[in-house]
């Protein structure tokens, strides 16, 4: 077995008893790392396919943002996942039911891809072009518009959200740092003779 | 013999035994000069208030850093009661491997390099991302309040100023065109970085305080409001390694300036070409280690919601306005890219 | 306009230069610590630290146990026992001083009508564990002996102003 081989099964296992430890661990805490160990395996294994660009935003926005994220709300919320599970058997058909689908569809995508023979990675990558400038040609010349159109999308969700959270109180003192720069010392300091025993 | 010790080298077992070796001897003289980079940072922090510092062990104070850690090594291990055990150790730990890993792609010189990867970049942007969760778990698993308190600053901080160190690394990769950080260096062989990106490489520096809880930006640590923050509840090694992952991400930062902005390993002037370039990268380091001591010891710590502001409504749209400009730039006049890097392998 | 000007003027990182000056400039200042185990400030002759027994230039001590030291004690630091000596002065048994709760008023000293118990200028009185600030008879008068010299000159540089 090559050494490659060996570091892939050592990446995917991991991978694999991570993400069963996310879902049977029971402090929620744990599970949060546990998905981030799974990420990192993930982040592994696109290594070992040579797509390094790729391993690293995945380190990057999941494990750097997004997992911190998930942790922050796990941390504050502190959520009781054993209360959560009473119910769980009852909602096993429905979520099997969901995971058939989804692997389903998976299957669909990729059949429907090998046998159309839609561009990938490795084609635009032939010759001697390292593979983060194979990814860049990709998105950035033959699927522009969908970029575009799906950093639209997030735009218009994060002002969506933004309006949706945001509203003015009155009457709040607020700091205005700029006008605080400003000042100087003629504006801010005034000199007064006291006279002795009159006061100001 | 010499002859059979290279063709040892060269086989897979051997070139591991090297690799194995070079990280070793990186390892062990990055943790040398982090004693004494500390002993430096207290000694800079010391004279600018009129006091002497640590001068008691060695020479002028210098071997300090080896008596604090005989120092920790010996005290005793405290473990809080409600403290989450596993979790509490490996933060420790998380915070040393990351901060000691990230240093494999530094070039120090224009060949020594442990791993001349082609997204070296992106490696450092990664591991600097990951650091949050060395701080994020010790404040978690402590089961305290300051420490958490320090945690979730500390985790809102560095998410905050990563996004606009991210936008600074993109100008500098445009006038590049490679992720490759020995690319970087020599593409800065006819000026360096710092000159024309100057409003970047002030910002970098000040996000860079914030992303290693320098002050003014030690609101994770604050010792008058939060007592230590994240290292409250840590005592003997598991305190010892915050502090050395610490120093090394500051280390670590202040190599990621100078290659990013400085010439890295570039003489000043061509003349200067004879001195090995290993000098150049480590006065460099050791200059900017400098500026991050003298910023603590200048400037009074910020609020939380000023950092904030600072981060969100100052730095991003500065650095994404740069990000626009710069790019316009290269378009139009695309031989603006100053060295020539050969279709970035 | 202003405006404009001072944000521009923000550019210039004119306020960091000015900051990095003034530490520069207090940088390569001499600085004014003392460096306190190898040197040590002037103390006043009034100076109360570690309390001491004297004695008499011939040997005797002073102590007469008048126990007015440990009468006026405000923090009930003193504990005296009394018995009369083989010659048929009073003297002390016992002259205990709980280090732990003296409050180094200087009372006891002001107290003695025969300057027997005095406070020294050794402020180094640290120790490993708590009973040895339990001080005895025995302790204080070994200070006496240690200490005699400067308690000497320092009484008498007080002297006028008592």
């Amino acid at each position: 077995m090559s050494f490659v081989a060996i570091a892939f099964y050592v990446f995917a296992s991991i991978a694999i008893a991570g993400g069963l430890l996310v879902i049977s661990s029971r402090n929620p805490v744990h599970s949060v790392l546990f998905l981030i160990l799974t990420f990192f395996s993930t982040a592994g294994l696109f290594v070992l396919l040579g797509a390094e660009f790729l391993a690293m935003l995945l380190v990057v926005v999941y494990v750097g943002a997004v997992a911190v994220l998930f942790l922050f709300v796990v941390m504050m919320l502190d959520v009781d996942f054993v209360e959560m599970r009473q119910g769980m058997m009852q909602n096993l058909p429905a979520g099997a039911t969901v995971g058939v689908i989804l692997l389903f569809e998976l299957l669909l995508a990729f059949g429907a891809r090998s046998a159309e023979g839609a561009k990938s990675l490795e084609e635009i990558a032939v010759g001697q072009v390292s593979n983060t400038r194979a990814l860049g040609n990709l998105i950035y010349d033959d699927y522009f518009l969908m970029f575009q159109t799906a950093g639209m999308i997030l735009l218009v969700a994060m002002i969506g959200a933004i309006v949706l959270t945001l509203y003015h109180r009155p009457g709040i003192k607020r700091q205005n740092i700029a006008a605080q720069v400003a000042r100087t010392r003629d504006e801010a300091v005034e000199l007064v003779d006291v006279k002795p025993g009159q006061g100001i | 013999m010499v002859e059979a010790m290279v063709e040892f080298y060269q086989t897979p077992l051997g070139r591991v035994v090297l690799d194995f070796s070079f990280c070793l001897i990186l390892l062990v003289v990055l943790l040398l000069s982090i004693a004494f980079l500390l002993v430096a940072d207290r000694k800079i922090w010391a004279a600018v208030q009129l006091r002497r510092g640590p001068n008691v062990v060695g020479p002028f104070g210098l071997l300090q850093s080896f008596a604090d850690f005989l120092k920790f090594v010996f005290k005793e291990v405290i473990i809080p009661a409600g403290a989450n055990k596993g979790v509490f150790f490996l933060a420790p730990l998380i915070s040393v491997t990351l901060a000691s890993g990230a240093w494999a792609v530094i070039p120090v010189s224009a060949t020594w390099v442990i791993a001349d990867i082609n997204v070296g970049v992106m490696y450092l942007f990664a591991i600097s991302s990951l650091g949050v969760y060395g701080i994020i778990m010790g404040g978690w698993a402590s089961n305290s309040k300051y420490p958490f308190l320090g945690a979730l600053r500390s985790a809102a901080q560095m998410v905050s100023y990563e996004v606009s160190i991210g936008f600074i690394l993109i100008t500098v990769l445009l006038l590049v065109g490679s992720l490759n950080l020995t690319d970087i260096v020599n593409a800065q062989q006819n000026i360096w970085f710092a000159i024309p990106l100057f409003p970047m490489f002030i910002m970098f520096f000040i996000s860079a305080l914030a992303e290693t809880n320098r002050p003014p930006f030690d609101l994770p640590e604050a010792e008058s409001e939060l007592v230590a923050g994240y290292q409250v509840e840590y005592s003997s090694t598991g305190y010892l390694l915050f502090m050395l992952a610490e120093y090394m991400n500051i280390v670590l930062m202040c190599a990621m300036t100078t290659i990013l902005f400085l010439g890295g390993w570039l003489p000043p002037f061509e003349f200067l070409g004879f001195i090995p370039g290993v000098f150049w990268f480590v006065l460099k380091v050791c200059m900017v280690f400098f500026m991050f001591a003298m910023v603590k010891a200048m400037v009074p710590r910020y609020r939380y919601d000023q950092l904030m502001r600072l981060g969100w409504k100052v730095f991003l749209p500065l650095s994404l306005l740069f990000v626009v400009l710069v790019g316009g730039v290269v378009t139009i006049w695309p031989d603006l890219i100053w060295a020539d890097v050969p279709a970035a392998m | 306009m202003t405006r404009a000007v001072a944000i521009f003027k923000s550019f210039l990182l004119l306020e960091f230069i000015t900051a990095f000056r003034l530490c520069m400039k207090y940088f390569f200042k001499p600085k004014p610590t003392v460096n306190y185990p190898f040197e040590k400030g002037p103390l006043s002759p009034r100076f109360r630290g570690e309390h001491a027994l004297r004695r008499y230039a011939n040997g005797e001590e002073r102590c007469i146990a008048c126990k007015l030291c440990e009468a006026v004690c405000p923090a009930l630091a003193i504990t005296i026992e009394a018995e009369e000596r083989d010659d048929g002065s009073r003297r002390t048994t016992r002259y205990d001083i709980d280090m732990t709760k003296c409050i180094y008023c200087g009372f006891c000293e002001e107290a003695c009508p025969v300057d027997a118990i005095v406070l020294g200028p050794n402020f180094e009185t640290p120790t490993e564990t708590r009973e040895e600030l339990f001080y005895d008879k025995e302790k204080l008068l070994g200070n006496g002996e240690r200490w005699e010299r400067e308690i000497a000159r320092n009484l008498e540089l007080d002297a006028p102003y008592r």
